[in-house]
């Protein structure tokens, strides 16, 4: 627990605040409206709960706990990715290569391996598995499945892991000058901070979108990807997300005022890309949903596709910014 | 079977495998028959398809499950006899005996379990084959019906896990499983009509998998 600074608990204890009063509206909703169908929104709600309290839990163990825990979310999402996609039969092999690369991938994260961690999927990772694949000399196909797996690997191992090295990223002197008044255990791990930054960046974005856009919607913005989506609900996300970053940003992570607005809007405008790109990858697939894996919600990729631009880019703004 | 041993094999090796490594997206659970007697037809891509099915039946109605299997593979190797007669719980049958012997009839150890209230599992492609490729149903199941015209046969259709594992190979690669639930056949109906039945509810529910077929 002591890898936590008290504003990190305080964050965690408030999300779990935020739930049990939702439940509790949606308690007094069920009482004075039983008329209405909230089996999804239950379903959903309960989800959140159980994604919460393994999340906060692995925090809480150790900061490698947070690791192994993003660890598995791009296990999840890369067989999601390669059950609901065509695949050769032939690749069997190759796919397992893709599988197992998640373990040297969070392994370089957790262990602060900047130069690997970089280079571990779109270099070594990207001459490997094209050149497993020829060698099983099947030419058919062999355009889209290597697409397709690089691809997957992308945006399920390589993106996903830069929230595992958020966590164990040590930061330079600059860090400790944005906020003098902070605790030094904060200084010590920003880590935890900054992910759960992300996190709740990326997540309330999407309820806010979906608060803003339900009364106010109108125009959508791509009818044909994503019919729910609207421009009220983008612009609604967008201006509450970067009110709560300026809130939020300069309590729990090293980042001050300036820095962490700029981080919420960012984090608000590419979470909606990467949420759009999934939903155009699932027209092609003609598939709604990804799985049933968190029920109310679908599968794990249509939860983290928020994050598929959003890691990356906070943590290089991270690592632009304040690593020495 | 071994009861204890049984439990312990599904509760601690089958679930963590099929919750983590592989995983199903069962849809309209419901309909799987909730006690014995009952009958599962589904198609066969893999050896996992039973501990699949087995997995999602649940521990509760495991000591009523009983796969039907081929006593010609099956019970030829010593151990893997003790594992699938033991462990797997497996009604064995001789798919090269098609009369009856000795008085016996060749499906008479499967009315038995179905009249010990058992839930039987039965594969009527009678192999695993080319995987994630129907073959046609061998016409068992109808027997059976002819047999039991009051228990209920389920169609359960089963995908991806012939990806996962395939028949001749070793190496285990991650997939989904998807697992569509039918409504419940007409036990009633005549050999060929029932053989029709299941053939159009499997189409029907094969028909629903988004997934291109392999290439």
């Amino acid at each position: 627990m002591n890898h936590l600074a008290w504003e990190v608990r305080i964050t965690l204890i408030s999300i779990f605040a935020v739930l049990a009063v939702s439940n509790c509206i949606l308690f007094f909703k069920m009482r004075y409206s039983p008329g209405s169908d909230d089996t999804l929104i239950r379903h959903r709600i309960r989800t959140w709960w159980s994604l919460a309290g393994l999340f906060s839990l692995a925090l809480c163990l150790s900061p490698n706990g947070g690791v192994i825990f993003f660890g598995f979310i791009s296990f999840f999402a890369l067989k999601e990715f390669l059950s609901m996609s065509p695949t050769r039969r032939a690749d069997r092999r190759v796919l397992f290569y893709a599988y197992l690369s998640v373990i040297p991938q969070y392994y370089f994260a957790t262990t602060d391996n900047y130069q690997m961690f970089l280079v571990f999927i779109p270099v070594i990772m990207f001459a490997w598995l094209p050149t497993r694949m020829w060698m099983i000399g099947q030419g058919d196909g062999f355009q889209n499945a290597a697409g397709t797996l690089l691809w997957a690997l992308m945006i399920t191992v390589y993106s996903l892991s830069h929230t595992a090295y958020l966590l164990t990223t040590p930061l330079g002197q600059h860090a400790s000058n944005a906020t003098p008044h902070m605790m030094s255990l904060a200084e010590q791990h920003p880590g935890p901070g900054l992910l759960i930054f992300l996190v709740i960046m990326a997540e309330t974005n999407d309820i806010f979108q979906y608060l803003s856009g339900r009364p106010f919607g109108k125009k959508q913005v791509s009818p044909n990807i994503a019919p729910r989506k609207t421009y009220a609900g983008f612009i609604g996300g967008i201006t509450l997300t970067t009110c709560l970053a300026g809130i939020v940003g300069p309590l729990i992570t090293p980042m001050d005022l300036p820095h962490s607005v700029f981080a919420g809007f960012m984090i608000a405008c590419m979470g909606f890309a990467g949420e759009l790109c999934i939903c155009a990858l699932k027209r092609d697939l003609k598939i709604t949903n990804f799985g049933a894996t968190l029920p109310g919600h679908g599968g794990v990729l249509d939860r983290v596709g928020n994050l598929i631009f959003t890691a990356p880019l906070f943590f290089h703004f991270i690592h632009y910014c304040y690593h020495p | 079977m071994n009861q204890i041993l049984r439990i312990a094999f599904f509760a601690l090796i089958v679930r963590p495998l099929m919750m983590i490594v592989l995983g199903t997206n069962v849809r309209r659970g419901e309909l799987l028959p909730s006690s014995g007697p009952a009958i599962i037809v589904a198609n066969h891509n893999s050896h996992l398809d039973v501990f699949a099915l087995m997995n999602v039946l649940g521990l509760k109605r495991l000591p009523s499950v009983r796969p039907v299997a081929a006593a010609d593979y099956f019970m030829t190797r010593r151990l893997r006899r003790w594992f699938a007669t033991r462990i797997v719980g497996i009604i064995p049958i001789d798919r090269s005996k098609i009369r009856r012997e000795k008085g016996k009839h060749p499906l008479d150890p499967i009315s038995e379990v179905l009249e010990k209230e058992g839930i039987v599992l039965l594969f009527p492609e009678g192999t695993r084959g080319e995987p994630e490729k129907m073959d046609e149903f061998q016409t068992g199941v109808a027997h059976i019906a002819r047999r039991h015209p009051e228990i209920p046969i389920t169609p359960v259709f089963m995908h991806g896990l012939g990806k996962a594992l395939p028949k001749g190979e070793a190496l285990l690669v991650p997939f989904f499983c998807d697992m569509f639930v039918g409504k419940p056949l007409n036990s009633q109906l005549k050999k060929r009509e029932l053989m029709n039945q299941l053939s159009v509810s499997m189409d029907e529910l094969a028909a629903e998998l988004p997934v291109e077929a392999w290439n």
